[in-house]
């Protein structure tokens, strides 16, 4: 069995708007730094986050970012959630693959974010919404 | 959010744009449309981007940065992006965007440098 995961800092930010996409990019950043994360690998979850968070806007008409210092037996890492109550992603595996869109970009967000990070995880029910989860670990 | 604009300066025949705010979807698609703009506007060969203030590029903004070079080399002038810092870099490759087609350059004197090249070749 894996150690438990605990969270020892936790703070919630509304995705509505562009505004509100860089809010959420600033507060990865910082706690990014806050944990000592390397530049590398600040850059990446940064990069994710903007992705996802867009997302969160662009197609699931808004949601909230919920992000997190996390531990686990001796390691640290940064854990963000974005929820989203919009139409969902009928198929997740196919939304996975590069290269595929249905909202007119180039496809590259939600396969590009989980290369960024460590841990990644998406939930999504049609008519109810969307939830992916990250997680870069202090390497 | 107030509409912001990116200043975009000209020296000679080129337009030198220097990123120095977090960019977001709105102020990417302003910053295109000035600069395609501005390239028409006026005999333009050169767009040098000068990025390395950004902290990060994501796919909108690369996106964003391979649409103005295309845009620019149709109006006659060829784009260079410089600055880019290195775990950006490292970052947009394992997004998944490789900015095939676009010039780059260490910084802005070099990038002149590339340009000058460029715009002699095709002359």
């Amino acid at each position: 069995m894996n150690p438990a995961v605990f969270v020892a800092k936790e703070s919630f930010f509304p995705l509505g708007s562009d505004a509100d996409v860089l809010a959420a990019r600033r507060g990865v950043r910082e706690w990014a730094r806050d944990i000592g994360l390397t530049t590398l690998d600040s850059t990446k979850v940064v990069t994710a986050t903007s992705e996802l968070a867009r997302n969160a806007v662009v197609h699931g008409g808004g949601g909230v970012m919920c992000l997190q210092v996390v531990r686990q037996a001796d390691r640290q890492g940064l854990r963000a959630s974005f929820r989203d109550h919009g139409p969902g992603i009928p198929e997740i595996e196919l939304a996975m693959k590069d290269g595929y869109t249905t909202g007119g970009g180039m496809g590259i967000g939600l396969p590009g974010a989980r290369r960024l990070v460590n841990d990644f995880h998406v939930s999504s029910t049609p008519g109810v919404g969307t939830c992916i989860t990250i997680v870069r670990w202090r390497a | 959010m107030a509409v912001e604009r990116i200043p975009i300066l000209r020296m000679g025949k080129c337009l030198l744009v220097t990123i120095q705010v977090d960019m977001y979807d709105q102020l990417a698609i302003t910053l295109q449309n000035d600069l395609s703009r501005a390239i028409a506007a006026q005999e333009t060969n050169c767009v040098l981007l000068d990025i390395s203030a950004l902290e990060i590029v994501d796919s909108f903004i690369g996106r964003m940065l391979a649409n103005t070079a295309a845009i620019g080399r149709i109006l006659g002038a060829e784009t260079v992006v410089v600055g880019m810092q290195p775990a950006v870099a490292i970052t947009l490759v394992e997004l998944g965007l490789s900015l095939r087609g676009i010039h780059t350059a260490l910084d802005v004197e070099r990038g002149m440098a590339l340009v000058e090249r460029a715009a002699a070749a095709r002359a």
